[in-house]
């Protein structure tokens, strides 16, 4: 199942890449692959924006502006102004299963 | 094997999962079964429909599975004990060394997002576990969705410990181990199955469930309005067309819409909840001629109201799916939340119209 397309701000600078291939190992979403020993992005939208291949690699090679995908997080963060939190330990929403 | 009477010197509380225990130059290792009893069943149960599972932990620290030695793998978990629990009985059969960090009894990819289950936390559970002295080897394996918060190389320069990200589940790491430590795409993508979107609904009817006794209220309220006062007879008799619409869109939006997911059209959850509302609204009003046709401001409202909240309540689920990305949904909102509230403003003024034709004032 893929999102909205064209929205995910994943960012992926090959020249910084050593192909080390720690994206792969971390991305649930199958988005990096290795090519020629290098990373190489698939689809994109297929991004859901968790950010652990940014937080994992070494090299910085990847950026992506990372947090919850969570309609009732952001809701609550534009009437309290405070930034969007999963309501995981609320009881307020349904977030994180 | 030591009894439980020789652990007298252990601190904590004896937990229930608890099959006697190793002794390691670290100290006492409680050893986990791998068998859950009636008690894991139901606290599973309880911890997917309510807000039990915001207690629902272990208590932080490092365990034992079968008979583990100097050798044998470290994997660490969640003290959410639905987590742990999984990991348990996914390790039946081996013999190795669970770290659980302390995560707040949430589970580890909630964790991860939140910083929980993070590098420092990693970092500091090592230490006190006393790890380097219980294990030789310098490895440690990660559930895959752990990564969103804990660096490998961070961990890496601190402990010496290096990690591997295992499988995103955990009922995959028998297979994992049996491939060498290594991952097949299967077991390192998400999949979002029925079943796992099934579960998952519980907690979208929930907090929807207990707003629908203000909206029944409202919808009450609306139709037993008299100029004489509130008429509670024709209130019941003509809101229940409505109270019923209402109900069904709750249940379009939390739990058919959720279940449907992948095969009801476009990538947009507020489209694709919007459609599914459509249908109870449409079948009421013209299958089952629930309104009186004629009546159109009742009609019009209908077709606004519930398809919107249906809308709505299926964007909600975004928080729980596993491929929405923030910047996705903050498109939707972007887009839906002014045509909920334009859509709630316009139904409210021709409920007045309507309410003031009834009354024959206009
Ligand atoms: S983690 Fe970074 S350096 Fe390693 S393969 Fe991926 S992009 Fe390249
Ligand atoms: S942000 Fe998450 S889903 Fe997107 S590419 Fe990185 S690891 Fe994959």
């Amino acid at each position: 199942m893929k999102y909205l397309a064209n929205v995910a701000t994943l960012q992926y600078a090959p020249d910084k890449c050593t192909g080390c291939g720690r994206c792969v190992e971390v991305c649930p979403q199958g988005v990096f692959v290795l090519r020629q020993k290098l990373a190489a992005v698939t689809d994109k939208d297929l991004c859901m924006e968790c950010g652990a291949c940014a937080m994992n690699c070494e090299f910085g090679a990847i950026s992506v502006n990372s947090g919850v995908g969570c309609a009732a997080a952001l809701i609550n963060s534009m009437v309290t102004g405070r930034p969007p939190s999963c309501g995981c330990d609320s009881t307020a929403a349904g977030c994180c299963g | 094997m030591p009894t439980m009477q020789t652990l007298k010197f252990v601190k904590r509380e004896v937990p229930p999962f608890a099959a006697g225990a190793l002794h390691t130059q670290a100290g006492p290792v409680y050893r986990a079964t791998s068998n859950w009893s009636g008690a894991d069943y139901w606290g599973m149960i309880k911890s997917r429909v309510s807000a039990f599972r915001m207690s629902y932990a272990v208590p932080a620290g490092l365990y034992a599975v079968g008979d583990p030695d100097k050798d044998s793998d470290v994997f660490v978990s969640a003290n959410y004990k639905l987590s742990f629990d999984v990991l348990r009985r996914s390790l039946k059969g081996m013999n190795a060394w669970v770290l659980a960090l302390d995560t707040k009894s949430i589970n580890v990819w909630c964790a991860a997002g939140k910083g929980t289950f993070g590098t420092d936390e990693l970092v500091a559970k090592i230490a006190e576990a006393k790890l380097d002295t219980v294990v030789s080897h310098r490895r440690l394996i990660l559930p895959q969705l752990g990564a969103v918060g804990v660096n490998a190389s961070g961990v890496r320069k601190k402990t010496g410990f290096s990690v591997s990200f295992g499988p995103v589940h955990a009922r995959d790491i028998p297979a994992y181990v049996r491939a060498g430590y290594k991952k097949t795409k299967e077991i390192s993508t998400i999949r979002f199955s029925l079943l796992d979107r099934m579960v998952l609904t519980p907690m979208e009817i929930n907090p929807a469930m207990k707003k629908f006794p203000w909206i029944a209220a409202g919808i009450l309220l609306i139709f037993g309005l008299q100029p004489s006062g509130i008429l509670f007879k024709e209130a019941w008799f003509n809101s229940l067309p409505f109270l019923v619409m209402a109900l069904l869109a709750v249940f379009a939006g939390a739990f058919v819409t959720p279940v449907l997911l992948p095969f009801v059209p476009f990538r947009s959850f507020a489209i694709k909840g919007w459609i599914v509302g459509m249908l109870p609204v449409f079948l009421s009003t013209h299958v089952f001629n629930t309104i009186d046709r004629h009546d159109t401001i009742l009609l019009i409202v209908a077709y606004l109201l519930f398809p919107a909240l249906s809308s709505y309540l299926a964007l909600q689920f975004t928080g729980a799916t596993t491929f929405t990305g923030m910047s996705g949904v903050k498109k939707e909102l972007k887009i839906g939340l002014p045509i909920y509230i334009g859509t709630a403003g316009i139904s409210l003024v021709l409920m007045i119209v309507f309410k003031l034709k009834e009354w024959g004032v206009v």
